[in-house]
């Protein structure tokens, strides 16, 4: 088992559907304070690996530990105290339509039971000026906030149990350039100033190389390579030449 | 792990120093969080304490708040703390400077405000629903013109959702009505003798009155509640705008096979529903008043006279466009979020009923005088 500041150990984790195998023998260790960036082509299983992270999905064989500790077992509350040791940003935010932004951030805090209304006001509060909010947004419903604020009140809610872990999927999808590296600008510095440790799944290349300490890539089923960027693009692989060096999915740099 | 916890020590300048030790993070707060709270007010009570975070393990904004409350809400002035810990405060600072959000006050005409607005809404969706129904007629016209348009394969697979599949259900509520309304009547019949009747009650009963509206009201519940969930979720998914740009009416495609289909199966439901339930009050009556099979089949002809059955197919036609109507309606007014979808599903099924029963009690203005034997 990996070193003691493994978030995340991943060892000989295998995943079947059906009659096909998504990944076989995958093993990843992501060390603390890292931001390490999934990648890999449609119906390689990026999501698949993500889910399995979180403990929405059981891996078919191998074991996923969070902070040393196994995802399932010892009682529904050793699980639900690890659970909230993470917080996640889905990709479309999957904020709780019937509350408002306020009521979705404080679900989480309300949720522990322990603390009163002024301090979960407070707190509230705090994470929407940490992802760049004005108070007047919290009394809005998800319904009528734009793609680029879901991300953000999500990623307040993903932060309202101070995790230790972040888990992004797809955190830029469906926003424009500017707004895209507004986030990931917001992400960054959240990421240094909490010191948390990111996983991210992205198809934007921008996202990747502005956030990611190293890049895993996944392919056939396995870990093609995990590394620093500069040393990945050099890996000889169909999937990371077209996915990497095409210079269609490069654009141009913005201008900030 | 550390506990976090606070420590007084007189310092050597004679001050009083408050030393904050252990993690002060929301997990190791949480279940001391009213204890530590009170110890920190009784020493931020006391005059010229000089507070010390440098021994602070962890410190999140969980446990900033907590010390930022104490401090009421600023820097108290001899603070010693890591840079780290200060930019935690100045984000606090910072949350506070924001202008807080204010509500609109609220009018003191509230009320009427609320009527009106209440007002405006019926008037909407009555609007609304009436430019379904011209709309349905437009569809409808279009389709004469132009048979290829017909869309064949939705309106079978209404069919087979909404009537085939709901011959078991609407078969046994059938059949258990029947019976018990058999029983109850004949109990009362016994008294007077008048057991011959079992038949034009029964009858007249369930052919005219409670076939059509037992199913309407199963259908309703059954077929419409899932005809406005899919197009709501439809809605919210935008696969109606897809259909939309693709040059697809969902007028046509989506509204109008659901009318047809409950149009066409409802009356075949209530024939089916009526027989089984006569069944049923067939069978009780040959158990209570010993009436037998071939008596009760025999003179059903002359106690109810054939207009009856009529009457019930062309209610239970009508019921079932209704009932497609009012489930369409509700379910293009879907809005994207889950409260909307559960509250127009509600009323979707509600207002499909009293609907039905309101239409049904025009029938029976409208038909007083016809079909009595």
């Amino acid at each position: 088992m990996g070193s003691k500041d493994t978030v995340i150990g991943i060892s000989g984790l295998s995943t079947r559907f059906g009659e096909t195998w998504i990944h076989r023998q995958v093993n990843l260790d992501i060390e603390r304070g890292e931001m390490v960036a999934l990648v890999g082509g449609s119906g390689s299983g990026k999501t698949t690996l993500l889910r399995q992270m979180i403990g929405l999905l059981a891996p078919t064989l191998g074991s996923i530990r969070l902070f040393g500790e196994p995802l399932f077992g010892g009682g529904a509350e050793r699980e639900r105290a690890l659970r909230r040791r993470f917080g996640v940003l889905f990709q479309h935010g999957a904020l709780f339509s019937s509350f408002s932004v306020y009521d979705n951030i404080a679900f989480p805090l309300r949720e522990l039971r322990t603390l009163d209304e002024a301090m979960i006001h407070d707190l509230v509060m705090l994470k929407l000026n940490l992802v760049e909010l004005l108070p007047r947004h919290a009394l809005l419903m998800p319904a009528e906030l734009s793609g680029g604020m879901i991300k953000r009140v999500a990623l307040a809610r993903a932060l309202a149990l101070e995790p230790e872990l972040l888990l992004l999927d797809e955190p830029t999808a469906g926003l424009d350039p500017d707004r895209s590296d507004n986030f990931v600008r917001l992400i960054r510095v959240l990421g240094k100033e909490l010191g948390l440790t990111v996983v991210l799944i992205t198809h934007d290349l921008d996202t990747l190389t502005a956030l990611a300490s190293r890049v895993a890539v996944l392919g056939d089923q396995r870990i093609l390579g995990f590394a620093s960027l500069d040393e990945i693009i050099h890996i000889d692989h169909p999937f990371i030449h077209n996915f990497f060096l095409s210079e269609r999915s490069r654009r141009p740099p913005s201008s900030h | 792990m550390a506990v976090p916890s606070v420590e007084i020590l007189s310092r050597a300048d004679g001050g009083r120093e408050a030393r904050l030790s252990g993690r002060w993070t929301l997990n190791m707060l949480a279940p001391l969080i009213d204890s530590l709270r009170q110890t920190l007010e009784q020493h931020a009570a006391a005059p010229e304490v000089t507070w010390n975070c440098l021994d602070i393990e962890a410190l999140d904004s969980a446990g900033a708040i907590l010390l930022w409350r104490t401090w009421c809400r600023r820097l108290p002035g001899p603070l010693l703390a890591r840079p780290e810990q200060l930019r935690i405060f100045e984000h606090l600072a910072d949350a506070d400077r924001q202008p807080p959000a204010r509500g609109v006050p609220r009018s003191p005409f509230e009320a009427a405000i609320d009527l009106g607005r209440w007002a405006l809404r019926v008037r909407h969706s009555l609007t609304d629903f009436i430019a379904l129904v011209g709309q349905m007629l437009l569809v409808a016209l279009h389709l004469v013109r132009h048979p290829l348009d017909i869309p064949w394969r939705e309106i079978t697979a209404t069919l087979y959702k909404s009537g085939v599949q709901a011959m078991p259900v609407t078969a046994l509520v059938g059949f258990l009505i029947g019976v018990v309304l058999s029983y109850l009547s004949s109990l009362q019949l016994k008294q007077f003798g008048a057991d011959i009747y079992i038949v034009n009650i029964l009858g007249l009963g369930i052919i005219r009155e409670l076939g059509p509206v037992l199913v309407a009201v199963l259908v309703a519940g059954r077929s419409g509640s899932a005809m406005t969930a899919q197009l709501g979720v439809m809605r919210v998914t935008e696969e109606i705008d897809a259909l939309a740009t693709m040059g697809v009416a969902h007028g046509l495609r989506l509204v109008f096979p659901k009318v047809v289909a409950l149009a066409v199966v409802m009356p075949l439901l209530v024939l089916w529903a009526t027989a089984i339930a006569l069944i049923g009050g067939m069978v009780s009556a040959q158990a209570q008043l010993d009436i037998s099979y071939g008596y009760f089949v025999d003179s059903l002809p002359k106690a109810v006279p054939v207009v009856n059955l009529w009457i019930g197919l062309i209610k239970g036609h009508v019921f079932g466009i209704l009932v497609a109507l009012v489930a369409c309606h509700y379910g293009l007014r879907v809005r994207p979020n889950t409260d909307s979808l559960s509250a127009n599903t509600t009323a979707a099924v509600v207002t499909a009923i009293t609907g039905v029963i309101l239409v049904d009690a025009v029938f029976a203005v409208v038909t007083r005088e016809m079909g009595m034997p």
